[in-house]
């Protein structure tokens, strides 16, 4: 399944492994450390979301990366990536990262930031 | 609302007890967290292994932390899982990471070899940094070099996991070897 309604994040059963529906994938593809955040239609629709969901739009009143949201609600990293990705889909979260086909390492420019604040620190 | 961070990630890796997480802990913004991954059905690549034995339910747990670095700019730092048949989750922590960081215990220098493996044979750029646990180096850098078959473009350094300026100045020795390499493309 490649293209999830957003409807599906209201009718998964909360069960470990059971909460993605089955799935392995979600449309948005996120590596584990995409930073997210909720996006008002997110804080508009908590509500009506299922249990995990919901947290995971709590959670994200402050940015976190897919990882610590997965180890803050102990959910398994592929379901917390599944579940993020829907999210993402619906508009409830907003991601810095566009897309997991990061196979190219940062570029000059980003290291060069990294390095300024690392030597910060 | 602002933007979010861009988050960049470096990986820690090497044998087991060999002080990953003491080296992430001591430069974390935050307590090392843990995430896990099943590599059950839901591990993508998991027919790459061609063995029966691995398909049955395993968890692996991975300690990483996070290093803000500035307004803009979130490091994640990643221990590696220790053994050989976690390397399947080897592959999503080095996707589009800054490089990696293999710990070395001079008193038991054969347990990074897979670490080291795997990072060359993925192309990945990375440091060897030897753990001075005891403050007491028991091998020159050289040595270890010598010992470890190492190419001369890879950086040895000699770290402390507990201090954090001991890890800072490892975590710049492989961004700056990161951007040798970089530059070299």
């Amino acid at each position: 399944m490649t293209n999830p309604e957003p409807d599906a994040l209201q009718g998964l059963r909360v069960r470990p492994y059971m909460v993605t529906g089955g799935r392995t994938r979600s449309a948005v593809e996120l590596p584990l450390e995409a930073i997210i955040r909720v996006t008002p239609e997110g804080q508009k629709a908590v509500d009506s979301l299922n249990l995990e969901p919901r947290q995971i739009v709590d959670l994200c009143h402050q940015p976190l990366s897919i990882a610590e949201v997965s180890a803050h609600l102990r959910l398994h990293l592929q379901v917390a990536k599944v579940l993020v990705g829907d999210l993402v889909h619906a508009g409830y979260l907003a991601t810095h990262t566009a897309s997991a086909d990061a196979t190219d390492r940062p570029d000059l420019q980003l290291l060069e930031r990294v390095l300024d604040g690392l030597q910060s620190l | 609302m602002s933007a979010n961070p861009i988050p960049v990630k470096i990986v820690v890796a090497g044998g087991f007890a060999v002080g990953k997480t003491t080296f992430v802990s001591a430069i974390s913004d935050i307590e090392p967290l843990t995430t896990e991954a099943a590599m059950t059905k839901v591990s993508e690549g998991i027919d790459d292994f061609g063995d029966a034995k691995t398909k049955k339910s395993t968890t692996v747990a991975m300690d990483f932390g996070r290093v803000g670095l500035s307004e803009e700019l979130v490091l994640y730092l990643f221990g590696t899982p220790g053994q050989d048949r976690f390397h399947f989750m080897w592959d999503e922590l080095v996707r589009g990471a800054i490089g990696a960081a293999v710990l070395v215990d001079t008193g038991r220098i054969d347990q990074c070899f897979p670490a080291i493996d795997y990072m060359e044979n993925a192309g990945v750029p990375f440091i060897v940094a030897i753990n001075a646990f005891d403050g007491m180096l028991r091998h020159h850098p050289e040595d270890v070099r010598e010992a470890l078959d190492l190419p001369r473009h890879v950086p040895v350094v000699v770290t402390d996991a507990r201090h954090r300026a001991a890890v800072r100045d490892t975590l710049v020795a492989l961004v700056r070897h990161a951007m040798t390499m970089a530059n070299a493309v």
